[in-house]
């Protein structure tokens, strides 16, 4: 089972974080017969550890490490200590994501082309494109079991989805269903069937959603060449005279220093963590921080155009029950510049339970206007916004020198401010939004605020030319040849879809670019 | 419930005898807060009874819920009655009082409109004492499993086998 490697053995590939980016690429490269030691800030939690209380689960399994805002987003109002919503797990964030699997649509893989100047968006293209994923995707989507591809059927819809779609058809939308979802509808797998108990973001107690915490890691084990330790976060990147990563030190379960040598180091903390990790890594020889000749490490954070639309109406909805993400529209994620901004967005069904909404709904809200809100929670549903946000050289993860975590290191600030793009487009989804539940019967209307972020993207993009970007078209860093971007930071732009598939097909592709590069004796 | 308790061996009438009115809502006695049906009562540690009883007022007044009793205001802000935290609390509410006062009232209490009392509140609502108490209510109140079916909230289902044979998609009135 967990093959234990030495700290000494620089032979491994040393993968940062075991969530839909490392925990796919440290399977796949762990299947080929490649030795991988996977360092994993936080603890392992099963489906049974997980729990069905939204603060408790919440307080098992969010990352709460120290971090600070700054910008005028509201979460830096409301949440100032909390930009994101991600977990600090085995599995990483897909322990708490809704199971939404979506591949970027064609135009969206060249937005610098096809969306042309937008001014103050640092927009570029992706140096690869549709016809490229196209199979990495389909890999991507066996190995997660989406629904709605191959031959498998969607989800089932709730009463959530069934208000969701009724207001979508009254608008004359015609892609609307329940998704294309990571989450098991059939006996037929290795996972148990979506039983629709609600907490999707939870921890799946069933193991119906993918999840690298149940499926990757632990099949990665299975063939000896995967070791994962817990509780190791990873303090710097070490590097040679030669400008090649020799390994990592981190801090280990009972805070002792550690050092693990390595062949290859694979970054893949998320975009707040792995900018951080590379700027805490600064050198004399990289005196901006590892990777960073560009100056673009940290820079052009996007985290998606998001927000709800609540609404109540004169009968119940109990849209609690069953799967939380529960379908989608998406007819106004294409790019269509005549509504006023660039880029779309998709609709996609949501719920909170009653301590999140509380929290979320209109955080610092107080008196009757509030409360009565929430005494309609019964007959109340809901939906989120997810559509793509335009980078940012001024929206960056820095390092906050003044404010260390538990182990004395600089924490990341997060800065965020939307684009003038993400105002307009957010507007019209609140409108489109309001008149789906107007259409079947809203009493009431909630347009709320995005949450912390859970969708974290582009602090570390890929780019074809050097000096525009952190990474090659490989995830390869563009300085540092034997070192690896396999998050989400990597993202050039954001697109209009939830990212993890994106995420776990990229990881796929560069698994097997890692691979033939050690064969060839490149890194 | 297990947060509040009547004084030890105290009936109802002799609970009542020992207290004065506060406001409309509660009583006051030495030490303790009760409802002026004697339903509940919770004896303060560390803060004054009339203070304890505003406190809970004041929960009320920022998160209004009709159909929730005291009782589950009480348990939002018992947290607060102990040595650490009581001075501040103290300070915050007399810093109430003296706003209701300013307002013509007598004390906050004794505003007996909910429209008075949240103007008042609104008055010092940027205040580190009043962004504490609504902040913690977020959770203290929200989190309390016994008020989740009063929003009609089923709190987990997986112990039941979630919702696919107990109505996922019931709804009948599209």
């Amino acid at each position: 089972m967990a093959a234990p490697f030495d700290l000494n053995d620089d032979s491994v590939v040393v993968i940062i974080g075991t969530g839909a980016g490392g925990g796919t690429l440290a399977n796949e490269l762990a299947q080929k017969g490649i030795k991988v030691v996977a360092l994993e800030a936080g603890g392992r939690y099963l489906p049974d550890d997980y729990i069905n209380d939204e603060w408790e689960s919440f307080g098992q399994l969010a990352w709460t490490d120290p971090r600070t805002t700054s910008g005028d987003w509201r979460v830096s109002k409301d949440f100032s200590g909390l930009p994101a919503w991600i977990v600090k797990a085995v599995g990483g964030t897909t322990t708490h994501w809704a199971g939404a699997s979506l591949r970027f649509q064609e135009h969206e893989w060249k937005a610098a082309t096809n969306y042309g100047a937008i001014q103050g968006a640092n927009l570029l293209d992706w140096p690869i494109d549709a016809a490229e994923m196209d199979p990495w995707y389909a890999k991507a989507e066996e190995k997660m079991g989406v629904t709605r591809t191959g031959n498998r059927p969607g989800l089932p819809g709730n009463n959530n989805y069934k208000v969701f779609e009724a207001g979508a058809k009254a608008l004359g939308y015609e892609k609307v269903h329940t998704g294309r979802m990571a989450i098991q509808t059939r006996d037929d797998g290795d996972r148990i069937p979506c039983q629709q108990t609600g907490f999707c973001f939870q921890g799946c107690k069933w193991g119906a959603k993918w999840s690298t915490a149940y499926t990757e890691v632990p099949a990665g084990e299975a063939t000896g060449n995967l070791e994962v330790r817990e509780r190791a976060h990873v303090a710097r990147i070490l590097h040679n005279e030669a400008g090649k990563v020799t390994g990592v030190e981190y801090f280990d379960a009972d805070g002792n220093l550690q050092m693990q040598k390595a062949r290859i180091v694979c970054l893949a903390g998320n975009s707040f963590e792995s900018p951080r990790l590379l700027l805490n890594s600064a050198s004399s020889m990289f005196p901006d921080g590892l990777a960073n000749s560009s100056g673009q490490v940290g820079r052009n954070y996007m985290r998606h155009m998001t927000g709800s639309v609540y609404a109540v109406f004169d009968k119940p909805v109990r849209m609690w029950r069953g799967t939380t993400m529960a379908g989608i529209v998406q007819d106004e994620a294409r790019h269509d510049p005549s509504r006023g901004f660039v880029g779309g967005y998709e609709l996609e069904t949501l719920s909170l339970g009653i301590p999140f909404m509380a929290a979320f709904l209109d955080p610092g809200a107080w008196g009757r206007e509030f409360t009565t809100a929430l005494d309609g929670y019964e007959n109340m549903a809901g939906m989120w916004i997810v559509g793509e946000d335009m980078p940012q050289e001024t929206n960056r993860v820095t390092l906050n020198h003044d404010v260390t975590d538990q182990h004395g290191l600089p924490v990341a600030n997060v800065h965020f401010s939307d684009h003038a793009n993400d105002k307009a487009m957010r507007a019209h989804a609140y409108k489109q939004g309001i008149a789906m539940y107007e259409a079947v019967g809203a009493t009431r209307v909630f347009p709320t605020p995005p949450y912390p972020s859970t969708h974290n993207l582009g602090t570390n993009r890929m780019s074809a030319n050097a000096r525009d970007g952190v990474v090659n078209r490989w995830g390869q860093t563009h300085d540092i040849s034997n070192l690896f971007i396999s998050d989400g930071s990597q993202f050039t732009t954001g697109a209009a879809e939830n990212p993890t598939l994106t995420i776990v097909a990229l990881a796929i592709r560069q698994a097997d670019h890692i691979a033939s590069e050690m064969s060839k004796g490149n890194v | 419930m297990e947060l509040t308790e009547r004084p030890q061996g105290l009936t109802r009438r002799q609970l009542l005898s020992r207290a004065t009115a506060a406001g409309t809502a509660f009583v006051v006695g030495s030490g303790f807060v009760a409802a002026p049906n004697a339903a509940w009562a919770y004896e303060t540690t560390h803060l004054d009874a009339r203070a304890f009883a505003t406190l809970v007022q004041m929960a009320r007044d920022i998160y209004p819920h009709d159909r929730i009793p005291d009782e589950n205001y009480v348990a939002a802000v018992k947290g607060y009655d102990n040595a650490d935290a009581a001075p501040a609390i103290t300070a915050g509410l007399a810093a109430l009082d003296a706003a209701a006062q300013g307002k013509g009232f007598g004390s906050y209490l004794d505003a007996g409109w909910e429209r008075d009392r949240v103007d008042i509140l609104r008055g010092m609502e940027e205040s580190a004492f009043f962004q504490q108490i609504r902040g913690g209510l977020v959770t203290g109140l929200y989190n309390q499993k016994a008020v989740w079916p009063i929003f009609g909230y089923e709190g987990e289902s997986f112990s039941k086998g979630g919702y696919i044979d107990r109505g996922f998609d019931d709804i009948n009135w599209l």
